[in-house]
């Protein structure tokens, strides 16, 4: 493929980067990403890919837009409550940029239908709100040996990981399996700051961008977390893989994906 | 410069910077490393900032010249990656 010249004007300011240049713009133009959630962590990793000229990104997300929604999901606009989510992300990219083709998944990921949303992608963004749609990516994206960043945010709190098959832990090495249904509050129940969503969201969409480029060094066996009260980043080294981990060990136990139980929460 | 083979020309006199060094790049990348790329530019901002750019990226600059009406004329050789 060649630029056209509206696509070296528009991603001039990547072209000049040594270390994206014009294989790295042509990398993503070719590249597909699958957003899961298009929340508070979805919205704006999905703008900032989208601007990219990431050249396709899915999206799947069961909820409609509700006006609670919109003090962080900045893909969505007062005009947008009551759309579905992939619906109003969709025509948001469709303004941004008409290089990305969207490809929209009504529904909420399962057991059923993960491995079939994920198969075309490269890389996985995890917007989701809740600990069993988690796990239910992790141990998809182990068993599909595709990469994928996690991020959850709440109250000021974010954090975010990411996982590239035989390159570290995956999301079940660090945090084994979901807690008790009840036991952490929901950000419905705890609230969470706006901002939160965009900082965290674009350190997703950061990370997709390396793995596509091959720039620099990704959270691969660390642990990023943000503290906002304090201003503060710690990236925390995370142990190995000990070929023990129930889905990415030597020999997992789980070979199977689970639905786990649903907390209720509407929509980070 | 007749001693240098010359792969590509490009005139980069009808853009302003960044699109300079941008159609610059996009010319390079489809050189093979080693082979010599013409670029011709204006004087002022782009005869600052592109040798120097290509320069920071490991090209070789081979003869950057000033012609008669003020233009230069660079030949460059492409690094590999």
């Amino acid at each position: 493929m060649s630029f056209s010249n509206e696509q070296l004007e528009r991603y001039s300011r990547h072209i000049i980067l040594k270390e994206v240049g014009v294989k790295g713009q042509k990398k993503l133009l070719n590249a597909k990403v699958l957003i899961i959630g298009a929340g508070g962590l979805g919205a704006p990793c999905a703008m900032y890919l989208a601007a990219t000229g990431v050249g396709t990104i899915g999206i799947a997300d069961a909820d409609e837009v509700d006006l609670s929604n919109l003090q962080r999901q900045i893909i969505h606009a007062t005009e947008d409550v009551g759309k579905p989510k992939v619906q109003s992300a969709k025509e948001t990219i469709n303004k941004m940029n008409p290089d990305v083709t969207v490809n929209t998944y009504h529904e909420f990921v399962s057991s059923e239908n993960i491995m079939k949303i994920i198969k075309d992608y490269d890389f996985i963004i995890d917007g989701t709100d809740n600990f069993p749609a988690k796990f239910l990516i992790n141990d998809a994206c182990v068993m599909a040996k595709k990469p994928f960043c996690h991020a959850g945010i709440i109250r000021f709190q974010g954090q975010l990981m990411t996982y590239v098959p035989e390159k570290g832990p995956c999301y079940r090495c660090v945090f084994k399996e979901p807690p008790p249904k009840d036991a952490v509050p929901t950000c419905k129940q705890a609230g969470v700051i706006g901002a939160m969503g965009g900082i965290i969201g674009s350190l997703q969409a950061m990370e997709a961008i390396k793995y596509i480029t091959g720039t620099g060094e990704l959270l691969t066996g660390y642990l990023l977390t943000f503290n906002a009260l304090k201003m503060e980043f710690r990236k925390i080294k995370l142990p190995k893989p000990n070929g023990k981990c129930a889905v990415c060990g030597e020999n997992p136990s789980i070979t199977e994906l689970i639905d786990y139980e649903q907390a209720e929460c509407n929509g980070v | 410069m007749a001693e240098y083979k010359i792969t590509d020309t490009i005139d980069i006199t009808d853009v302003n910077c960044p699109i300079t060094f941008v159609k610059t790049k996009v010319a390079l990348d489809e050189l093979d490393e080693g082979e010599i790329l013409k670029v011709h530019m204006n004087s002022g901002e782009p005869a600052q900032n592109v040798p120097r750019s290509l320069k920071e990226e490991g090209h070789e600059i081979l003869e950057f010249t000033q012609n008669d009406d003020g233009t230069y004329d660079l030949l460059v050789r492409k690094a590999g990656d």
